[in-house]
């Protein structure tokens, strides 16, 4: 697959602290997929996709978005994708009418087309009855929609989330699953990491698994299986392969 | 299984001191320990320091005499009063946070103590602080006294003493006074406001009492005025025996101490039963404000965008209100003098230069780091599609904007008077923002806006830089007002410490 057709096409990305984070990477992910990318603590998920979205330098190799070199030009990059972090960061004294008004203007969208979206994702989200109330008393969960409201108002062909379902009561981890899914339907692209084995699971399409900063094993929960040989749920299989890794 | 000890209060005494003395330490080393050898010389190096200017104030006192007239017990009266504002100020502004941050309640109140006996130990510690701050901070003046007229000066520290005890009292009954009147939300921005302009109120008020008898800037005219002094009560009225402690009798400071212990007991027995309640709802606040009228959904250019955002949260924010609020209480004195003496302004005029140009830069300085290292969401706003460039010009047109909007009709005042003096302002406030604003982008390091209290622990450099560099640029502007080429080594002057500041700074700016 070559890097136009795809959503992300990462060669050899490498990135190093202490020790290496992310090392020697190779991964590819279609136009319109759902992708988890799954591993342990420290296994460089978080360094990978921070990387992607321009937050780190990486020490080497290439990152493409839908074809574009995202380290020579990252603002074109930027334009196409939306990062959504585990501990959502809003501000408490705006609204969220607000946060999706600056947010907009930030990407560029134009007036009407960014308040449909957003009064559409208010609605979506559950947040209409607190649409004009700043942010500061929030739950957590609600800050979390906020904070996915914000990173779809500019309607992103790439979304990238870090463990957005932390900390979420189970009502909003639905809705959260549901927009995702529905942005998938559309033909919009998520890839999210995540602890939780079910969600991957039920909702991805292919699964990469990462350890010491390298991909051991990628594909669909059947193909994962396949490979490791024993197990029926994901959580056998990711054990199994980690276990081989770390054995190994 | 043996029975479970007696927490002691005693007990309790330790880990709550225990608990403020590694917060005051992370103030002071911003969180580094290795850091506090060194913070501590700096501390001790700048309290001997001190004494200089509080030599040369005390010099102009004969601390030697042994006779208490009225004019004396006046004069000692009126520092006092000055004295409990400023520490007034502070611990009303600690019980506020003490009181609006949940740290440990849930576990402290969940435990099997009475909140009695919990939240006096706070109040306690509480004045414990406040009280050793009246200490340090009366050092230098207590010292001196003390070598030039003998040891009774060194009473004078029991007074401080009594002083923090009484300072800290009266702030817990305030604060818990107003939150029971105006409840937890408004009492938090009521609170900090009051203890902002009580801590610049007393000084101010001085000056504008002094002006308005005798058409000078100077405190000392008014305090040793003739009308003040007679208009005092007799020399043995109750109302001296703070001044008489002050002066080394025994009876007075025994009083004085006494009256501060036992309001402290008094405060702690009628306010901690309801202290830990009162904590409770103020940070269970659902905290709800709904904007008053529906928003309009509007979106701007990426940099109009940012700056809207900014002003949005500037306006938003109470403690930042207060502050500027605070700055340009400073401004009355300078602009009384002005209205008093329109008929020969120029003096007065050279003055509201200086304190409009310092008034800019701090203020600016201020802003600079909410805008710029305050920023609540910054992955979101370094994801988007924006050059870092464009956001941080955005945010600097932000602060220059409001710093326009709160000092440009002062300017514009000064312009009707006189345009010469009010160009010199202009071209004064912008460099003394522009320079604040860079020391800003030098030294940013991304931090909570909430911790806006705590910026100047992250670099002092960056502090006194700040103050440095308004006060140089302020000194320009006011000596160009004066119409003296002096006016070019001040300038100099500012520029240097910008050059200097920068070698020192961690980074360059991007703009």
């Amino acid at each position: 697959m070559n890097a136009a057709s795809s959503a992300l096409q990462i060669r050899g990305l490498a990135k190093t602290f202490e020790r290496p984070a992310v090392d020697n990477l190779d991964l590819t992910v279609r136009a319109g997929e759902f992708y988890a990318l799954l591993g342990p603590n420290g296994a460089g998920k978080t360094t990978t996709l921070r990387m992607v979205v321009g937050l780190l330098r990486p020490d080497a190799g290439s990152i493409n978005v839908f074809g574009i070199d995202a380290l020579a030009d990252p603002i074109a990059a930027k334009r196409l994708m939306a990062w959504v972090s585990d501990e959502p960061m809003i501000y408490d004294k705006l609204t969220p009418m607000e946060y999706l008004e600056f947010v907009a203007g930030l990407w560029g969208v134009e007036s009407a087309t960014a308040a449909r979206a957003a009064n559409e994702l208010i609605d979506w989200l559950g947040l209409r009855p607190h649409a004009d109330e700043r942010c500061e008393g929030f739950s957590r969960g609600m800050r979390q929609k906020v904070a996915l409201a914000g990173a779809l108002v500019h309607d992103p062909r790439l979304i990238i989330l870090d463990e957005p379902l932390t900390g979420l009561d189970a009502g909003t981890a639905r809705q959260v699953k549901d927009v995702l899914q529905a942005r998938v339907r559309a033909g919009g692209t998520v890839i999210m990491t995540t602890h939780i084995l079910e969600v991957a699971e039920r909702m991805a399409e292919r699964i990469g698994v990462l350890t010491n900063g390298r991909l051991v094993a990628e594909g669909t929960l059947a193909e994962l299986r396949l490979r490791a040989g024993r197990g029926t749920s994901l959580e056998d299989v990711f054990l199994t392969l980690v276990g081989d890794i770390a054995a190994a | 299984m043996s029975a479970p000890r007696q927490v002691t209060f005693g007990w309790l005494l330790r880990h709550e001191l225990r608990l403020s003395w590694r917060d005051w330490q992370a103030m002071l080393t911003a969180g580094n320990r290795r850091r506090l050898g060194v913070a501590l010389i700096i501390l001790l190096f700048v309290g001997a320091l001190l004494h200089l200017p509080a030599y040369a104030v005390v010099a102009q006192f004969d601390a030697a005499s042994e006779t208490i007239d009225k004019s004396t017990l006046v004069t000692i009266s009126l520092v006092l009063i000055l004295y409990t504002s400023l520490l007034l100020s502070q611990a009303m502004e600690s019980v506020t946070r003490t009181l609006y941050s949940r740290g440990d309640l849930d576990l402290v109140m969940s435990s099997p103590l009475t909140s009695t006996r919990l939240f006096s130990v706070r109040i306690v510690t509480n004045a414990a602080f406040v009280a050793l701050m009246a200490l340090a901070l009366s050092a230098p003046i207590v010292d001196v006294l003390a070598l030039r007229g003998g040891p009774r000066w060194l009473a004078a520290y029991g007074v401080a003493l009594a002083d923090g005890l009484l300072a800290a009292s009266l702030a817990v009954a305030v604060t818990l006074g107003l939150f029971r009147v105006l409840g937890p939300r408004r009492t938090r921005i009521v609170a900090q406001v009051a203890a902002a302009v009580i801590g610049a109120a007393f000084a101010i008020g001085i000056q504008v009492i002094a002006i308005l008898s005798y058409g000078t800037l100077s405190r000392r005219a008014f305090v040793a005025s003739d009308a003040m002094v007679a208009a005092a009560p007799d020399g043995t009225s109750p109302l001296w025996w703070p001044a008489r402690a002050v002066l080394g009798e025994a009876a007075p400071l025994l009083s004085l101490l006494l009256l501060a212990v036992a309001a402290l007991a008094l405060v702690a027995w009628t306010f901690a039963p309801r202290l830990g309640e009162n904590s409770l709802a103020a940070t269970d606040l659902p905290a709800v404000r709904r904007n008053r009228r529906a928003h309009v959904f509007r979106t701007a250019s990426p940099a109009a965008a940012m700056r809207i955002k900014e002003w949005r949260l500037l306006r938003r924010d109470p403690w930042l209100v207060s502050q500027a609020l605070t700055q340009l209480l400073y401004l009355a004195p300078p602009a009384l003098l002005l209205a008093r003496n329109v008929s020969d302004s120029a003096g007065a005029l050279v003055v509201v230069v200086i304190v409009l140009v310092t008034v800019g830069g701090q203020l600016a300085g201020a802003l600079a780091w909410l805008t710029i290292s305050g920023e609540d969401a910054p992955e979101m706003v370094r994801t988007a599609p924006v050059a870092a460039g464009a956001v941080t010009r955005a945010k600097v047109e932000a602060v220059m904007g409001a710093i326009v909007v709160a000092l440009g009709p002062l300017v514009l005042g000064v312009a009707l008077l006189s345009p010469y003096d009010a160009l010199a302002a202009a071209i004064g406030l912008a460099l003394a923002a522009m320079s604040t604003i860079r020391i800003q982008l030098w030294f940013r390091s991304q931090a909570k806006r909430s911790h806006f209290r705590r910026r100047h622990t992250s670099s002092r450099i960056a502090t006194f830089g700040e103050a440095l560099v308004s006060f140089s640029w302020a000194g320009a502007a006011g000596l160009a007002a004066a119409g003296t080429w002096i006016a070019a080594f001040s300038a100099a002057t500012a520029l240097i410490i910008l050059g200097v500041v920068r070698v020192v700074s961690p980074r360059k700016a991007e703009t």
